[in-house]
């Protein structure tokens, strides 16, 4: 059985005393180990940002890719292996601004994996610029008048183009962010967890207690998880009250499943010799 | 009478079933024991435009198209206006006049032989699709040639359905017999079969060969977006997915394609992705975290001219330099360029060992000239193919008395694969610089050495790619001139040669196929012998010249350099040679 010792790794952490990440960090060391899983059986992917050194931290399999790209990378992880846990993260800009093409349409593949966005509102490992979550009027070194254009809405996206789990966690609540990955891994098919994630050094509007006093719990407020349309209502709620939680979960055939051919296939397995190919040269004469 | 040896041209507007009409004509030519090259000259459009197919015929091997034309099956006027001053003295043109009227004047020549057949009456009568004048043409075609047209009747109920087919063979045979009663031996050009020992022979483009190598060497795994002309691999590759139980995806862009195929290779399978230059562009920043962190998929970039968007459908040799220098930074790769088809099946092979063996990136660089031309060929043979994993894990168990380490620094630089899922492994890669076990690091000493580690690889390649045949040599030893060129150029070189060579002019041809790294020590020995050497490239710069001087420190003589968009013509092409002799 792994234990948080099993998941340490020598390198010292160098994120900001107090932030968000460490609340995520932890909450995922955790929902492994609820889960039971194997240390060499999972895989994390990275892209670039501060959420990137996940990958030094946690002491399971690792990919730390480059920037925007840690969906297509897991996902070529999670078709090559099926046998193996998927779990990508990504920044807000990462994969908000760099990334977006690739979420958008792995919300429709509907691959097998786990996405976990460190949502912060803000580009910190460049030292504080906005992003496509950034609020409107949000002043940066980057928009030092204020962002001009609305935020994007990650949820709402992945609600309208048929994701199968989206949720949103805080990671000022590590044990409810916990209880979302674990629900995450287990469901079958694509899921999606955006986690609001305090920039102590470069978001002074969305803070801790700014959103300690917004946030509340979906699943106290008897939200069907079944039901589409009231989880892109709850998907587009933003101003005093922010939702957490699963926002829907609902499974459809996974990208697998449509590949009746690949049932039990692990495209690892070493080709020990050729491969006969003599019936396709055939139909060339 | 000139037998056996032939040019037959079809043109006509895209959607008139030119490629597809050429390209049967060409199989019934196999069939009947013969040489034969199909090169497909299109637009990019869909309706309109002008579109040709050339299939060039022998009784011996034939490496690519030849200058001239001995019969047109012209679908359009526009045809017969454009390619008229291509053809041969005593050449036929076959074309509807019902249809189509072409003055004494517009024609301009008096040499040649009009063979009105009534395609569309005869399709009309037939009660088919007008799709369908291509195929009475051809049948008219084979009466002109006194080809069994039985041949062709057979091609036709493989190609299609048993309805469609029987249809076309009916086409085929009116087609025929219009042009045998009112033409019979008339023209001068001459098709006949030849024994059985042709018929193994395969029919293959350069991208089905690439495709087939991929399928030989275990590919498991195929990412692409669809790009001209790369495209034909993945259109080969996607209804076989099945039968050779591996997964082929349609990504949503270049950059999903070989980011999906690093994930792939790094959790195990064999992975492959094609592209053209412009999805190359794309690609270039996951090529270096590819070399980075050792993964080690094939990439295919099949060039067209550029820059930019170029000409989209036609081909072109500028992409060498950035090949071998895509995406920032330094890392090892190995840049191989096929010339003809036999060689993008078996350097496909050669790609997947060697990136897996030495765990870097494998680019096999080819053209559209190459990629969607047809060539002749044995079937490929198996047995001399091999697969090579390189040092594995292998077991499911890693017993290792210390952790395992993804990048291990090793005397050759290659520190051996565990894949994620093995028992007691922690198999951790990164774009950062990264220690042994793949954790981010920003150490001075460390990063260094970790340069060092993955350059050390590239000496290991290099020694291992001598014993590789890395280039090729043609021609007599002793000669007036030596040949340089690589990838498709090959075709039209050779023939070129054969050109020369009945004008008492004798030259030699170097191919290289590795350009990267490059073999420095066998070129130079050739390089050596040579009176006067002359690269000859389908691009403006003379790359390969840049890289002889950069490498050997030796100017080349001449440069033949052609970026139109289209290939080299071989009788051309020996002009050329002779005139800068």
């Amino acid at each position: 059985m792994v234990g948080l010792d099993d998941l340490k790794t020598p390198k010292t952490n160098t994120w900001c005393p107090g932030c968000g990440n460490f609340g995520i960090l932890m909450a995922f060391k955790k929902a492994l180990i609820e889960l039971g899983l194997k240390r060499e059986d999972s895989v994390l992917v990275s892209g670039i940002g501060c959420h990137g050194k996940m990958v030094n931290y946690v002491n399971i399999n690792g990919f730390h890719g480059i920037h925007g790209r840690a969906l297509p990378l897991a996902q070529g992880i999670k078709l090559a292996n099926p046998n193996l846990t998927v779990v990508g993260f990504a920044g807000d800009a990462d994969q908000y601004n760099e990334g977006w093409g690739h979420f958008a349409h792995a919300v429709r593949l509907n691959i097998d994996m786990t996405l976990i966005v460190h949502d912060n509102m803000v580009l910190g490992l460049t030292t504080g610029q906005a992003t496509s979550t950034s609020q409107q009027g949000f002043k940066s070194k980057s928009t030092p008048f204020g962002v001009i254009p609305p935020m994007l809405n990650p949820l709402a996206h992945a609600l309208v183009s048929n994701g199968t789990f989206v949720a949103r966690g805080f990671s000022g609540d590590m044990l409810h962010l916990k209880s979302l990955i674990v629900q995450a891994i287990q469901h079958r098919g694509f899921a999606f967890i955006d986690v609001f994630q305090p920039c102590v050094s470069f978001n002074y509007l969305n803070t801790y207690d700014w959103f300690r006093q917004r946030v509340y719990k979906l699943e106290e407020e008897n939200h069907d998880v079944t039901d589409q349309k009231k989880a892109l209502e709850k998907a587009l709620e933003w101003g005093d009250r922010l939702p957490i939680g699963v926002f829907y979960n609902k499974e459809r055939p996974t990208y697998h499943d449509n590949l009746e051919h690949l049932k039990g296939e692990n495209l690892t397995k070493f080709p020990s010799k050729n491969v006969d190919i003599k019936s396709t040269m055939k139909e060339m004469t | 009478m000139t037998v056996n040896k032939l040019s037959l041209m079809v043109g006509g507007e895209a959607g008139a079933g030119i490629s597809r009409s050429g390209f049967l004509f060409a199989k019934a030519c196999l069939r009947g024991g013969l040489y034969v090259f199909g090169a497909n000259d299109y637009q990019s459009l869909i309706r309109g435009g002008h579109n040709f197919y050339t299939v060039t015929v022998c009784d011996q091997k034939v490496y690519c198209q030849a200058d001239k034309v001995e019969l047109l099956v012209a679908l359009d006027k526009q045809t017969i206006l454009l390619h008229k001053d291509e053809l041969v003295s005593g050449a036929g043109v076959i074309y509807d006049q019902d249809q189509i009227t072409v003055t004494k004047e517009e024609l301009g020549r008096d040499d040649i032989n009009q063979y009105h057949v009534p395609l569309r009456k005869i399709v009309k009568e037939l009660d088919g699709p007008s799709i369908m004048e291509n195929t009475v043409a051809l049948g008219a075609a084979n009466a002109l040639l006194d080809y069994d047209p039985e041949i062709l009747n057979q091609v036709l109920r493989d190609t299609f359905k048993p309805k469609v087919a029987e249809l076309n063979i009916e086409a085929a045979k009116q087609g025929y017999s219009y042009a045998k009663e009112n033409y019979r031996n008339d023209f001068e050009y001459k098709l006949k079969k030849t024994g059985s020992e042709g018929k193994n022979r395969i029919f293959v483009a350069g991208n089905e060969a690439i495709a087939l190598g991929a399928l030989n060497a275990g590919c498991k795994f195929y990412a692409a977006y669809p790009m001209t002309p790369a495209t034909s691999i993945l259109h080969f590759l996607a209804p076989l997915d099945r039968e050779y139980k591996m997964l082929v995806i349609q990504t949503e862009s270049e950059i999903a394609a070989i980011n999906m195929v690093a994930g792939a290779s790094y959790a195990g399978a064999r992975a492959m992705t094609a592209t053209s230059g412009g999805g190359f562009c794309l690609m270039t920043e996951a090529l270096g975290m590819i070399g980075m962190s050792e993964t080690s998929p094939v990439i295919v970039l099949v060039q067209r001219p550029g820059p930019s968007t170029g000409l989209p459908t036609y081909t072109g040799q500028g992409d060498l330099r950035f090949a071998i220098h895509a995406s920032q930074g330094e890392f090892p790769r190995v840049v191989i360029a096929p010339g003809n088809v036999e060689e993008c099946f078996y350097n496909t092979v050669e790609a997947f060992n060697l990136a897996e063996k030495f765990q870097i990136p494998a680019i096999v660089i080819s053209d559209k000239y190459l990629a969607e031309s047809n060539g002749t060929t044995e079937p490929f043979d198996q047995n001399k193919t091999r697969i090579d994993r390189g040092q594995l894990v292998t077991e499911n168990k890693y017993t290792g008395k210390e952790d395992y380490m993804r990048h291990k620094f090793t005397e050759n630089g290659i520190s051996a694969r565990a894949l994620p899922g093995t028992t007691g492994a922690i198999v951790r890669t990164n774009a950062d610089e990264h220690n042994e076990l793949g954790y981010t690091t920003e150490d001075p000493v460390l990063s260094t050495k970790m340069a060092d580690k993955r350059f050390k690889k590239l000496d290991a390649l290099t020694r291992e790619l001598e014993g590789y045949e890395t280039v090729k040599f043609y021609g007599p030893k002793e000669a007036t001139a030596t040949v340089i060129g690589w990838g498709s150029t090959k075709g039209p070189i050779l023939e070129a040669m054969n050109v020369l060579s009945k004008q008492g002019v004798k030259v030699n041809y170097l191919q290289i196929l590795y350009l990267c790294p490059f073999p420095v020590s066998k070129v130079r020995d050739i390089l050596q012998l040579a009176k006067k050497t002359i690269v000859v490239e389908n691009n403006k710069t003379s790359q390969l010249s840049s890289i002889i001087q950069e490498q050997l420190l030796t100017s080349v003589d001449f440069k033949i350099l052609k970026y139109d968009g289209r290939p080299f013509n071989p009788e051309a092409l020996a002009r050329s040679i002779q005139e800068v002799l």
